[in-house]
C-alpha cells in the first residue's frame, strides 16, 4: 500500500518561495553618482579591481559591467597603479 | 598560479541590492566563486539574505535557501544529510550568517552542528550589528562603538567568538578579512578540502553602519588588521596559528578616528 505523502509536492510549492536562481528584473546603474573609468593604456591586468568589487562587476578581463556597477569607488582604491578613475554621472544611467 | 586563476570565472551573487561598498557582499561573492555552483547556499535573515532574495529579483545562481534568523546552522545540517541520502557526493554546504546571526540568535544551532561534526562550512560575515534592522548592537560589537541601542557606545566587549568554537574541537576554524582577500580565498579552499564542520569568521565592514565611505570598505578591513584589532588566524588539530603580524600597532587610533561610529561617544574602546 502506498504511503500517504506527507510532505508538499514541489511543483505545489508557490513560486514566490522557490523560482528561478539567477533572475534578475532591475539593474543598479541609477544608485551610481560616480562611475569608474578604466585607463587601458595604465592596466597591466593585475585583477585586483575584479578581485575587490562587492558586486561582481569587473570581468577577469577588466571590462566594468555598467549595468550594474554602483561606482562604490573600491576597485579605484585597489588599483595601484592608478588606472580608474572615477568620474561623475551626468545622470543619465538606466536605474 | 595567480590568486584570481583559484576562483571560477562566474559570478554567483550578482546583481544583489546591497549598499554600494558592502563588505558582506564581498566576502559571499568570494567564498561561492571558490565554491562553485555546486555550493549550496544557506542564509539566515539578514543583510545578505534581505539584498540577494527580491522576488523576482534573485541574486544567487547557485542553489539558495532563507533558513529562519536562529537555524542556519540546522538547515544546512539538513541540506547536507538530504544531499547525501540521494547520493550525491561534489558539493559544499556553505551558509551566510551575520554576526547577531551566529554570535548570538544562531549559537545554539551552530553549536549542535558542530558537536555532530556535521560535514559543512559555516561562514560568520562580521558587520558588528544588527545591520539589517538598522544597525543595533549585538554580540561582536566592539566595546565602544555606537549603534542605536548603544547611542553612548557600546559598554560590552566583542564577543570572542574563536574561543567559543574551539572549545567545541572543530575540525578547522579561521578568521579572515575582506581586505586581505588571498587569504581569505586560500581559508575557504581550506575549509573545502576538509571534511567536517569548519567555521570562517571574515571581517566584513559595512560603510552604512560603520560611518565610512563606500570606497574605504577593503582599507578599513585591512587596517583592522594590521593595528591588530582583528587577528587573522587558524585552527587545526588543536591549535591556532597566527597567519598575518599586525604591522601597524601604534596606529590603533587611526582605525578608530576615521569610523563615525567611535566618535563622540566618549566611551572607551578595546584599545583604552
Ligand atoms: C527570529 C527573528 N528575530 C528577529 C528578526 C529580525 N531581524 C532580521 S535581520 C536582523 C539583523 C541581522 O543581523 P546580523 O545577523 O548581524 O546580519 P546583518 O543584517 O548585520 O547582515 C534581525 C534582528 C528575524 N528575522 N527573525
Ligand atoms: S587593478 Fe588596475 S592595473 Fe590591475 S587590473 Fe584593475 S585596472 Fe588594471
Ligand atoms: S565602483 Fe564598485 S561596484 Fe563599480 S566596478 Fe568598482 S568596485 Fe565594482
Ligand atoms: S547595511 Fe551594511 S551590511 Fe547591510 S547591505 Fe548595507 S553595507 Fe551591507
Ligand atoms: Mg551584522
Amino acid at each position: 500500500m502506498q504511503s500517504e505523502r506527507l510532505y508538499p509536492n514541489p511543483a505545489e510549492i508557490p513560486n514566490s518561495t522557490a523560482f528561478k536562481a539567477g533572475y534578475l528584473v532591475t539593474k543598479n546603474a541609477g544608485w551610481r553618482s560616480v562611475r569608474p573609468v578604466i585607463d587601458a593604456g595604465k592596466c597591466v591586468k593585475c585583477q585586483q579591481c575584479y578581485l575587490y568589487c562587492p558586486d561582481g562587476t569587473i570581468s577577469p578581463e577588466i571590462a566594468v559591467d555598467y549595468d550594474f556597477c554602483k561606482g562604490c569607488g573600491i576597485c579605484a582604491k585597489a588599483c595601484r597603479l592608478g588606472a580608474i578613475t572615477m568620474i561623475p554621472e551626468r545622470g543619465d544611467a538606466d536605474a | 598560479m595567480a590568486v584570481a586563476d583559484k576562483l571560477d570565472a562566474r559570478e554567483f551573487f550578482f546583481g544583489h541590492k546591497a549598499c554600494a561598498g558592502c563588505g558582506g557582499s564581498l566576502a559571499v561573492r568570494i567564498a561561492l566563486k571558490v565554491l562553485g555552483e555546486r555550493a549550496v547556499a544557506t542564509l539566515p535573515a539578514g543583510c545578505m539574505s534581505a539584498v540577494g532574495f527580491n522576488f523576482p529579483q534573485l541574486a544567487f545562481t547557485n542553489n539558495a535557501f532563507i533558513s529562519p534568523f536562529a537555524a542556519t546552522a540546522s538547515v544546512m545540517t539538513g541540506l547536507e544529510a538530504g544531499l547525501r541520502r540521494r547520493g550525491e557526493t561534489d558539493y559544499h554546504i556553505v551558509g551566510f550568517a551575520g554576526d547577531g546571526g551566529t554570535a548570538d540568535i544562531g549559537l545554539q544551532a551552530l553549536s549542535g552542528a558542530i558537536d555532530r561534526n556535521d560535514n559543512i562550512i559555516y561562514i560568520c560575515y562580521d558587520n558588528e550589528a544588527y545591520m539589517n534592522t538598522g544597525i543595533q548592537k549585538s554580540g561582536l560589537t566592539p566595546l565602544g562603538a555606537r549603534t542605536t541601542t548603544t547611542p553612548g557606545g557600546s559598554r560590552s566587549r566583542k564577543k570572542d567568538m574563536s574561543a567559543i568554537i574551539d572549545a567545541h574541537g572543530i575540525p578547522y576554524a579561521a578568521t579572515a578579512s575582506v581586505g586581505y582577500i588571498d587569504d581569505y580565498i586560500r581559508k575557504v579552499e581550506k575549509a573545502a578540502s576538509i571534511k567536517g564542520t569548519k567555521y570562517i569568521h571574515v571581517l566584513a565592514p559595512c560603510p552604512t553602519g560603520w560611518g565610512i565611505a563606500t570606497d574605504e570598505t577593503v582599507e578599513i578591513a585591512r587596517e583592522a588588521v594590521d593595528v591588530g584589532v582583528w587577528e587573522l588566524k587558524e585552527y587545526e588539530n588543536g591549535i591556532w596559528t597566527t597567519n598575518i603580524e599586525p604591522k601597524n600597532p601604534d596606529r590603533v587610533e587611526e582605525y578608530y578616528a576615521r569610523q563615525g561610529r567611535f566618535r563622540n561617544t566618549g566611551r572607551k574602546t578595546q584599545n583604552g
